[in-house]
């Protein structure tokens, strides 16, 4: 029985000095790549569809994103085709409004490289989309990437 | 008179503040890298532009109505099927290739298609058009789109591996971690003259 009593005594305390220390690596690894949300989504957080052939998107600062979905606030009707431009839902005539003041925030000469990314829910239908796409070539936005999220869809 | 030595500041909550601050920005990060399929838009055509002529042998039509179903070539097909059909549309090979400073391209000597009469002449003669009803479901629209791109880097990988033995993907990283590389640039560009992706975009039908 006095072995038992020995090994209890013997445990010792873990250190935890170095806790904080990790913690604290962590915590400037998430403050150093967090990025804040600039817009709050009015919509539906847009079930994004899967392919294979993406390409990232780079310079982060010369993508604008246009969301489709449905609306949270079923005062603009329901429906998977609302647009949502910066912070409110919009029509697709506002598109070219939205596109030139994007280009005001960013230097002239990296304008043609400016990219528009579209977040549409599956759901969506291409009459919204297409829509989009006249408006922006209206505007000379050429650069245009469907969102997508990777993997294959085909069952 | 000699001081007491100062009393250690204790630094036990240290560790909470610091588990705080870093639930915090746990909570907030945003890690997604966005990408998507990326696809540049023609522009504006004049108003009194007159589209040129194309052989309809040239054209491999997809057609998407609004119950998200595929016609193709005037056939339903299943979305898996697509892909292999625009293979061999692009990949036919059965004439001359379009004019480059008034020199024709030539019959392509690096197709492995059926060289068929009623499919397309050359690879950057073959055009994709889609043309999706404006109620079809814009995942089946992506899909498909998907699926032609896929035909499109079957065949540059193909064609890469057998001129520089390896695959077109891989080359291109190799370029873009490389972007200086006139070399790597030539072989990029010889590639994708060889397969351009041409695939438009019909005005759709409508939906009312």
């Amino acid at each position: 029985m006095s072995k038992f009593k020995k090994r209890k005594k013997g445990i010792p305390a873990v250190n935890t000095a170095a806790l904080p220390d990790i913690v604290f690596m962590l915590l400037f690894f998430f403050m150093v790549t967090t990025t804040m949300r600039e817009t709050s989504l009015q919509i539906d957080t847009p079930v994004l569809p899967s392919a294979t052939e993406v390409k990232k998107l780079e310079h982060k600062s010369l993508v604008s994103t246009i969301y489709i979905g449905k609306a949270k606030d079923t005062k603009y009707g329901i429906g998977y085709n609302k647009i949502q431009l910066n912070d409110k839902i919009a029509s697709a005539d506002q598109v070219p409004a939205f596109i030139i003041n994007a280009r005001t925030k960013v230097a002239e000469n990296e304008i043609p490289f400016m990219t528009t990314s579209i977040k549409a829910d599956k759901q969506s239908s291409v009459g919204t989309i297409i829509d989009i796409r006249l408006k922006l070539r209206d505007v000379n936005a050429l650069k245009v990437s469907y969102s997508t999220n990777t993997g294959s869809d085909i069952k | 008179m000699a001081r007491r030595e100062t009393p250690e500041i204790n630094a036990g909550s240290m560790a909470d503040i610091a588990f705080l601050l870093l639930i915090f920005f746990l909570v907030t990060t945003t890690m997604n890298v966005d990408s998507g399929i990326s696809k540049k838009l023609s522009e504006k055509p004049p108003a009194d532009y007159v589209p040129p002529v194309i052989k309809e042998r040239n054209i491999f039509e997809v057609n998407i109505n609004r119950n998200n179903e595929l016609l193709v070539e005037g056939e339903r097909m299943d979305v898996k099927e697509i892909k292999d059909a625009a293979v061999k549309f692009i990949d036919n090979g059965g004439g001359e290739g379009k004019l480059v400073d008034g020199v024709s391209t030539g019959p392509c000597d690096y197709c492995k298609g059926e060289k068929s009469t009623t499919s397309s002449d050359h690879p950057n003669k073959a055009i994709i058009s889609v043309q999706s009803d404006r109620g079809t479901e814009y995942g089946t629209y992506i899909i498909v789109q998907n699926e032609l791109l896929r035909a499109y880097t079957e065949l540059r990988n193909r064609l890469c591996e057998e001129r520089y033995n390896m695959s077109f993907t891989e080359l291109e990283k190799l370029y873009k971690d490389d972007i200086n590389n006139l070399e790597l640039k030539k072989k990029v560009e010889d590639i994708k003259t060889a397969y351009p992706q041409i695939i438009s975009d019909a005005e759709p039908t409508s939906a009312n």
